[in-house]
């Protein structure tokens, strides 16, 4: 997996740091999962755990969206002037 | 079971999106694309959790109220973030978003250790009885996401201007010795099981912390690329080892395949300034450099010649090959366009204009090249590094806007200089260097540049996008 992931990064132009660094951003916004699990197994009374885990998920939520929104809105220009 | 069996495929296609979205944004023209894929991966990871997840009891997941809304306000707050955002306050976006990504991973680690322990009521050799694996994983979760969140505020406070540079004597050293004792306590809990665990947990939340904090705290501005570059990579970690704890295929995946993109492009990176990665883990560049290059920035009263906007226009319509080198101040000006309209107009009077495009110009890695291709510049004018220094020679007139360190030729001789070595724009190869700044001070490196003395070089002060509007005023009235 780490070779894999040397190897995905490994020739990529520099005009295409940032999106990158911002989908790969995006992609670790899969923690949001563990959030999930943590927030659903979490017992009704135990109100600390629900608090915590509501605030991850909501963390979780805003790292997986605005991480993809941003990428696409910064790609999207690249789009446009290739026209 | 017929459940379990589809959730564990929805991950490993989930899996599978990650890499074939990450290896799609490598190519410009399949990017798009591939965020898309990912997007579309995740989305499908996320809603078959919630539905298909079961524990290893047999129990399906609950509290759908509070998922629900957690995902609807984090979505809409993100989302709106992420639309609202300006284009050159994108390296501090990132910054946020990885920090809410840390911060996740942390308060995971939070409560499942809470989950953990919560039997315990005093009695002797509790935590002797908790799984030794498991823990690991937990601390690591802890520790990893609270230093990338800690450290990722601090970056976004940094690039937008909320929190200035802060440095102590003695501060690697400190810095060094946090991340001992932090390695000291987790191993000693984890081998020694005191009774004392749960509140070394909290020390090791608050060290991890406080780690973040101080381990941005000193780092300029010109390494800010790679320290949120890093603290990505740290957040994959982070998630990866969520992914261990749940034995859970896309999590593990996302997670190590950022660590390992992260780390790469870290490398990359720092290759460009010529640095190396400890280097910037302690962070070194602001402490010594400063204070010696502050002293001779002082000592020398060496005179600058500058030049009139009109005389520029002049220069500029009559040469034959024009190169821009824009940097932050660019970006701070939001003069992309302008620089756009400039460059439109030149080329309509026959002098060709390409960007020099250094690696590490702006606040994050093609930084510049987000901006400019906001304003529709064309690709094939973006010349990297190398090609450049090439083109540099034979340029008649070399325009840096708003860039100071990517064109510090103290870089290639001045053995003293903290960025010696660094590859830089040899700009001053030119027949004419134009700079356009605000005004003397240093760059963000807090370094003196002898290219503003230069016997090629003119200096034009000014915010980058009134000069390049009084500018394109000037080359219309020719």
């Amino acid at each position: 997996m780490i070779f894999l992931g040397i190897e995905v990064i490994g020739r990529v132009p520099s005009v295409l740091h940032t999106p990158l660094m911002s989908g790969a951003n995006a992609i670790h916004g899969v923690v949001i999962i563990g959030a999930i699990i943590v927030m659903g197994k979490a017992e009704p009374g135990n109100y600390l755990a629900l608090i915590l885990g509501f605030l991850a998920v909501i963390l979780g939520a805003i790292n997986v969206v605005g991480g993809f929104v941003v990428t696409d809105r910064m790609l999207e220009m690249f789009k446009q002037k290739k026209k | 079971m017929m459940g379990q069996s589809l959730l564990t495929v929805i991950y490993i296609i989930a899996a599978v999106t990650f890499i074939l979205g990450l290896k799609m944004l490598s190519n410009p023209t399949s990017a798009r694309k591939g965020n898309l894929i990912a997007a579309f991966g995740m989305t499908a990871a996320i809603f078959a959790t919630i539905f298909l997840y079961q524990s290893e009891q047999g129990h399906s997941l609950h509290n759908f109220g509070w998922i629900f809304g957690g995902l609807a306000i984090g979505t809409l707050v993100g989302w709106i973030a992420a639309k609202k955002v300006k284009m050159t306050a994108m390296p501090e976006m990132v910054s946020l978003f990885n920090g809410m990504g840390g911060a996740c991973a942390a308060l995971i680690s939070l409560i499942e250790f809470n989950h953990m322990t919560q039997g315990y009521t005093g009695q002797a050799g509790f935590f002797s009885g908790l799984h030794g694996g498991t823990l690991l994983i937990i601390f690591l979760g802890l520790i990893i996401g609270s230093i990338s969140f800690a450290g990722s505020m601090i970056a976004w406070g940094k690039l937008n201007g909320s929190i200035k540079d802060f440095t102590f004597k003695g501060q690697h050293i400190v810095n060094l010795l946090l991340l001992a004792v932090i390695l000291v306590l987790v191993i000693y809990i984890i081998m020694a099981r005191p009774e004392m665990t749960r509140v070394y947990f909290y020390l090791v939340l608050i060290l991890a912390l406080i780690y973040g904090v101080f381990f941005v705290m000193p780092i300029g501005g010109a390494d800010m690329p790679v320290v949120i570059s890093l603290l990505n990579s740290f957040t994959g970690v982070a998630a990866a080892s969520g992914g261990f704890l749940y034995d859970n295929k896309a999590m593990l995946t996302g997670g190590i395949l950022v660590g390992a993109a992260g780390t790469l492009l870290t490398i990359l990176m720092t290759k460009a300034m010529n640095r190396s990665i400890l280097n910037v883990l302690i962070g070194n560049f602001g402490g010594g450099g400063t204070g010696a290059a502050g002293a001779a920035g002082a000592g020398g009263a060496k005179s600058v010649k500058e030049i009139a906007s009109a005389d520029l226009a002049v220069s500029l319509n009559y040469s034959k090959s024009v190169v821009i080198v824009p940097g932050y101040g660019l970006a701070v000006a939001q003069a992309q366009k302008t620089t756009k309209e400039l460059e439109d107009l030149l080329e309509a009077n026959g002098v060709e204009v390409r960007y020099a495009i250094h690696p590490v110009a702006g606040r994050m890695p093609g930084h510049m090249n987000v901006l400019l291709a906001e304003a529709n510049v064309e690709y094939p004018k973006l010349i990297d590094l190398e090609e450049a220094n090439e083109l540099l020679t034979n340029a008649d007139v070399v325009l840096v806007l708003g860039a100071n360190d990517v064109v510090n030729p103290a870089a290639e001789d001045d053995p003293n200089s903290p960025i010696f070595g660094m590859p830089v724009l040899q700009v001053w190869k030119a027949k004419m260097v134009v700079v356009v700044k605000r005004s003397m001070s240093s760059g963000y490196a807090g370094i003196d540049n002898p290219l503003f003395y230069h016997d090629k070089t003119r200096m034009l002060f000014g915010d980058a996008k009134k000069v390049l509007q009084d500018l394109i005023h000037e080359v219309k009235a020719l």
